[in-house]
C-alpha cells in the first residue's frame, strides 16, 4: 500500500526555517532575477520588486540542503552526455526543484504566455508548450486553465521512451535530447497531460547566435522528434524566469523552489508552502501518482476535480 | 514414422510435380499480374520516399492523432502472419492431417506479412535514420523496445519455422524440378537443400526440430500480439488503458490470420489448379475455425463494451458515443456488421459454405479486422486531453498509398516466393499420406487394392 501523495504533504517536510549551517547566506537565483525584471514591470515595480526583493533577502532564503525525504523520493537521473548545463553540476542542480503555480483567479486566458513559449523556442504557432483551455466552473462562469508540463515526479513519458531520449533531471525537470530522439510518439501515449508536441514538418528556423539546440534549449527543434515544456529550466539555471512567467500581464504564474521554499512571479514573493495550503492548491490528475510539481490556486468556483 | 514398401518415388515425383508448377509455368499471365501488384508496391515505395524527404507532416497525423493507420497496419499486417503459426503449428502438434497441403502457404505467407508489418514499425518513426539506437541504446522499460525484441525473434523463429520443412521438398525439387529450371534457382535448391539425401538421420534431425519450432513459435507469437498491445495498454488513455487488450489483440490476430490463410490458399489453389490436394475439406475446416476465433473475438468485445459502458464515466462516455453514434461508428457498425455478422452467416448456413464463399466471408474478415484496429487506434486520439479538442485526423494520400503499397507487397511476395519453392509442402503431404495409409491397413487387413492407395484427405 503506497502513500498517495497529498497537495501539501510533502512541504510539511521542507524546513521552512532556513538551514543556517549551510555556509554563508545565498540569494535564491530567482530572487536576484527581480532584480533585472523591474524595467518590464510598470507602475508597481519599484515597490513589487523591492519589496520582493527585500522579503527575499529578509527571509535570507540560503539553499538548504536537501531533506532526507525529498532524497528518498530521489529523481530519476540519467547520466547524460546532453544533461550537464554548461555551468551546473549535477549536485548543483539537486539544490534547487523546480515547482510551477498558477494562480487561476487572475488568469484572464490572454495567451501571452503560449506567444512567449512559441517565440522563445520557435514552435509552430498552434504548438506551444503552455495551453490555455477555456472552462466552464460548476457555477457556469467560464475561467482559465494555463497547462504546461506538469513536470511529474514520475513522469510516465521517460518510462516508455525506448532510446532513453527523454529523461528527468536532478532539478525536477523533463527534457528531451530531439539529436537522440527516434519520433516513435510513446511518449506522447503515455502523457497523460497531453503535453508533449511532436515536429510534424520542417520546424521554425532560429538564430544561429541561439545557445541551441541542446535539451534545456532545444531551438531550433528538429524535424521528427519529440517536444515538451523544459520549464525554460536553461534561464532558471542562471537566475532568469521561463517565458511565460516574463509574459504573463497578470501575474498568475510564479516559479517555485521546493527547495529554498519559496515562490515567486517577479512582483511577489511567497513562502510556497504556506502559500499552497493557505490557498487550498490542487494539482491535476493527483490520482494518477505521477507527483506533478505544477500546482494551481482555484478561486472563482472552479472545480477542484480535473 | 511407418515404413512401408510404398512406390516412393513414383508417388515424390507426382506431389513434386503438382508443387512445382508455379516454379515451372511462367509466363505473360505470371508477370501481368505481378507487375499490376509491384506498380502499386512502387507507388508505396515513392510516396514512403516523399514521407522521408518532407517528415511525418506529409501524413494526417498531428499531436493530437499522434498515432493512426500506420500503427493499424502494423499491428494488422503482424496480425495476420498469425496464419502460419495457426494452422501450421497448432495443427502440426494436434496431428491434423489435412493441414498438410495447406502449411506451405500459410507459412509463407506468415513471413511474408510479418515482414510487411514489421516495416511499418519503421515507417511510423519521426526520425528511422536513427533505427539503430534501438541497439545501441535501448531502454528496458519501453513497450516500444518489447515490441521490437518480440518481433524480430518472432522473425527469426518465422523463417526457421518455414526453412525446415522446406529442406526435404528442396532435396525433392533439386532433383526433378531444377535440372529442368536451372541457372540461379538451381544453385539456391543445391545450397539449401544441404545435401538432402533423405537419410533416417536427416529426417530425424528435421521433424525433431520442427517439432521443437512448432512449440516455441507459439507462445513466441502469442508474446508478439500482446507486447503490441502492451503499447497501448500502458498509457493512462482511455479505450486503451485496458487488462483485456493483450488476449483482444492475440485473437484478433489468430481470427485475421486464418482469414488471411483462406484468402491466400483460394487464391493460389485456383491461380495453379491445386483442387486435386487442397479440397473443399481444407476451407471447410479453416471456416470453422475463423468462425470459432470470430465469436471469441465478439465475446471479448461485448465483454469489454459492457464493462466499459455499464459505468460509465466521464471519459469512456464520449468515447464510446464516438463509437456507437458518433463520428467514428461506420467504421464501428462496418467492422460488426461487414467484418463479423456476414462472415459468420456465410460460414454458418450451409449453402454459401463453398469454397468461394468462405474465401468471401475471409476477405470480409481480413478487411473488418483491419478496420477493428483503426477503431482501436483512432477515436481514443480524437478525445480530448485537458480540454485540448482534438484536431481531427484526416487521411492523407502518402498513408493511404503506402497502406496499399503494403497490400500489394504481399501477394506479390509469395507470387515471387513460389517461383522458387514449392507450393505444397511435398515432403509432408507424403508423410501424411504415408501415415494414413498405415492406418487404413491397420483397419482393413485384407486390403489389396491396386496402386497407390488414395487416403481420405491429403491425398485425393
Amino acid at each position: 500500500m503506497t502513500e498517495a501523495p497529498q497537495p501539501n504533504d510533502r512541504f510539511d517536510r521542507v524546513p521552512v526555517v532556513p538551514d543556517t549551517h549551510e555556509g554563508g547566506p545565498e540569494h535564491l537565483t530567482v530572487a536576484e532575477a527581480l532584480a533585472r525584471q523591474v524595467s518590464r514591470r510598470n507602475v508597481v515595480a519599484g515597490i513589487g520588486v523591492a519589496a520582493a526583493a527585500a522579503g527575499a533577502v529578509g527571509l535570507g532564503l540560503p539553499v538548504l540542503s536537501r531533506p532526507a525525504q525529498a532524497k528518498a523520493e530521489a529523481v530519476e537521473w540519467h547520466d547524460h552526455a546532453h544533461a550537464d548545463g554548461p555551468a551546473a553540476a549535477a549536485s548543483d542542480l539537486a539544490k534547487h526543484q523546480w515547482v510551477m503555480v498558477f494562480d487561476l483567479r487572475r488568469c484572464d486566458g490572454c495567451g501571452k504566455c503560449s506567444d512567449a513559449c512559441i517565440d522563445m523556442h520557435f514552435l509552430q504557432k498552434e504548438t506551444p508548450w503552455i495551453r490555455v483551455y477555456e472552462r466552464e466552473s460548476s457555477g457556469g462562469q467560464k475561467y482559465f486553465l494555463p497547462v504546461p508540463c506538469q513536470a511529474c515526479e514520475d513522469p510516465p513519458c521517460t518510462k516508455v521512451c525506448p532510446v532513453t531520449a527523454t529523461y528527468r533531471v536532478q532539478d525536477g525537470v523533463t527534457l528531451v535530447d530531439q539529436s537522440v530522439c527516434i519520433g516513435c510518439r510513446m511518449c506522447l501515449a503515455a502523457c497523460p497531460y497531453g503535453v508533449r508536441t511532436f515536429s510534424w514538418n520542417e520546424p521554425r528556423k532560429a538564430p544561429t547566435s541561439l545557445a541551441g539546440p541542446t535539451p534545456e534549449f532545444p531551438v531550433p527543434q528538429k524535424l521528427g522528434t519529440a517536444g515538451k515544456c523544459v520549464m525554460c529550466v536553461h534561464n532558471l539555471r542562471v537566475g532568469k524566469f521561463p517565458g511565460c512567467v516574463d509574459a504573463c500581464g497578470m501575474d498568475a504564474i510564479y516559479i517555485g523552489d521546493l527547495e529554498t521554499d519559496t515562490m515567486t512571479n517577479g512582483t511577489e514573493t511567497f513562502r510556497l508552502s504556506q502559500y499552497l495550503k493557505e490557498n487550498d492548491a490542487f494539482r491535476l490528475r493527483e490520482e494518477l501518482n505521477t507527483g506533478p510539481r505544477v500546482y494551481y490556486v482555484a478561486g472563482h468556483g472552479q472545480n477542484l476535480e480535473f | 514414422m511407418v515404413s512401408l514398401a510404398i512406390p516412393q518415388h513414383h508417388e515424390v515425383s507426382e506431389i513434386t510435380e503438382v508443387a512445382s508448377r508455379p516454379i515451372l509455368q511462367g509466363g505473360i499471365r505470371f508477370w501481368l499480374i505481378a507487375g499490376f501488384f509491384a506498380i502499386f508496391v512502387a507507388a508505396g515505395i515513392g510516396a514512403y520516399a516523399y514521407q522521408v524527404m518532407h517528415g511525418l507532416g506529409v501524413t494526417g497525423y498531428n499531436d493530437s492523432v499522434f498515432w493512426a493507420v500506420y500503427e493499424s497496419n502494423l499491428v494488422a499486417f503482424i496480425g495476420i502472419s498469425y496464419g502460419g503459426a495457426v494452422t501450421s503449428a497448432l495443427l502440426r502438434l494436434a496431428g491434423a492431417g489435412w493441414r498438410a497441403p495447406i502449411v506451405r502457404m500459410a507459412e509463407a505467407m506468415a513471413l511474408v506479412s510479418l515482414c510487411v508489418g514489421a516495416l511499418f514499425g519503421i515507417i511510423h518513426l519521426g526520425r528511422p535514420d536513427r533505427l539503430l539506437e534501438l541497439f545501441t541504446r535501448p531502454h528496458a522499460t519501453s513497450p516500444i523496445v518489447w515490441d521490437f525484441l518480440a518481433i524480430t525473434t518472432y522473425i527469426v523463429a518465422t523463417v526457421v519455422f518455414l526453412y525446415l520443412p522446406l529442406i526435404p521438398d528442396l532435396g525433392a525439387v533439386r532433383d526433378f524440378v531444377g535440372p529442368r529450371v536451372g541457372g540461379w534457382r538451381l544453385r539456391v535448391y543445391r545450397i539449401l537443400a544441404l545435401g538432402w539425401r533423405d537419410l533416417p538421420v536427416q529426417r530425424r534431425i528435421v521433424e525433431q526440430s520442427m517439432t521443437v519450432v512448432a512449440i516455441v513459435i507459439i507462445p513466441l507469437a502469442v508474446s508478439v500480439h500482446s507486447v503490441l498491445a502492451w503499447a497501448f495498454g500502458v498509457t493512462v488513455r482511455v479505450g486503451w488503458h485496458s487488462t483485456i487488450l493483450a488476449p483482444y489483440f492475440v485473437v484478433a490476430a489468430l481470427l485475421s490470420g486464418v482469414a488471411a490463410v483462406i484468402l491466400v490458399v483460394y487464391a493460389f489453389r485456383r491461380a495453379y489448379h491445386l483442387e486435386e490436394y487442397i479440397t473443399v475439406k481444407q476451407f471447410r475446416y479453416l471456416s470453422y475455425l475463423m468462425l470459432a476465433l470470430g465469436l471469441g473475438y465478439l465475446y471479448l468485445t461485448i465483454s469489454e463494451m459492457l464493462t466499459e459502458s455499464y459505468v460509465l464515466d466521464e471519459q469512456t462516455a464520449p468515447l464510446l458515443q464516438s463509437m456507437l453514434i458518433g463520428s467514428f461508428s461506420p467504421f464501428f457498425w462496418f467492422f460488426l456488421i461487414v467484418g463479423g455478422a456476414i462472415p459468420t452467416l456465410l460460414v454458418v448456413l450451409p449453402w454459401t459454405r463453398t469454397p468461394a464463399g468462405i474465401a468471401l466471408a475471409a476477405l470480409l474478415t481480413v478487411v473488418g479486422m483491419w478496420v477493428k484496429r483503426l477503431v482501436i487506434v483512432i477515436p481514443p486520439l480524437e478525445q480530448p486531453v485537458f480540454d485540448r479538442v482534438a484536431r481531427g485526423y484526416q487521411v492523407s494520400i502518402t498513408e493511404i498509398l503506402v497502406t496499399l503499397g503494403a497490400t500489394a507487397a504481399i501477394p506479390l511476395l509469395l507470387m515471387l516466393f513460389f517461383r522458387v519453392f514449392p507450393i505444397l509442402s511435398i515432403d509432408e503431404i507424403h508423410e501424411v499420406a504415408e501415415e494414413e495409409l498405415a492406418a487404413h491397413h491397420e483397419r482393413h487387413e485384407e486390403f489389396t487394392g491396386r496402386g497407390p492407395v488414395r487416403a481420405e484427405g491429403g491425398v485425393r
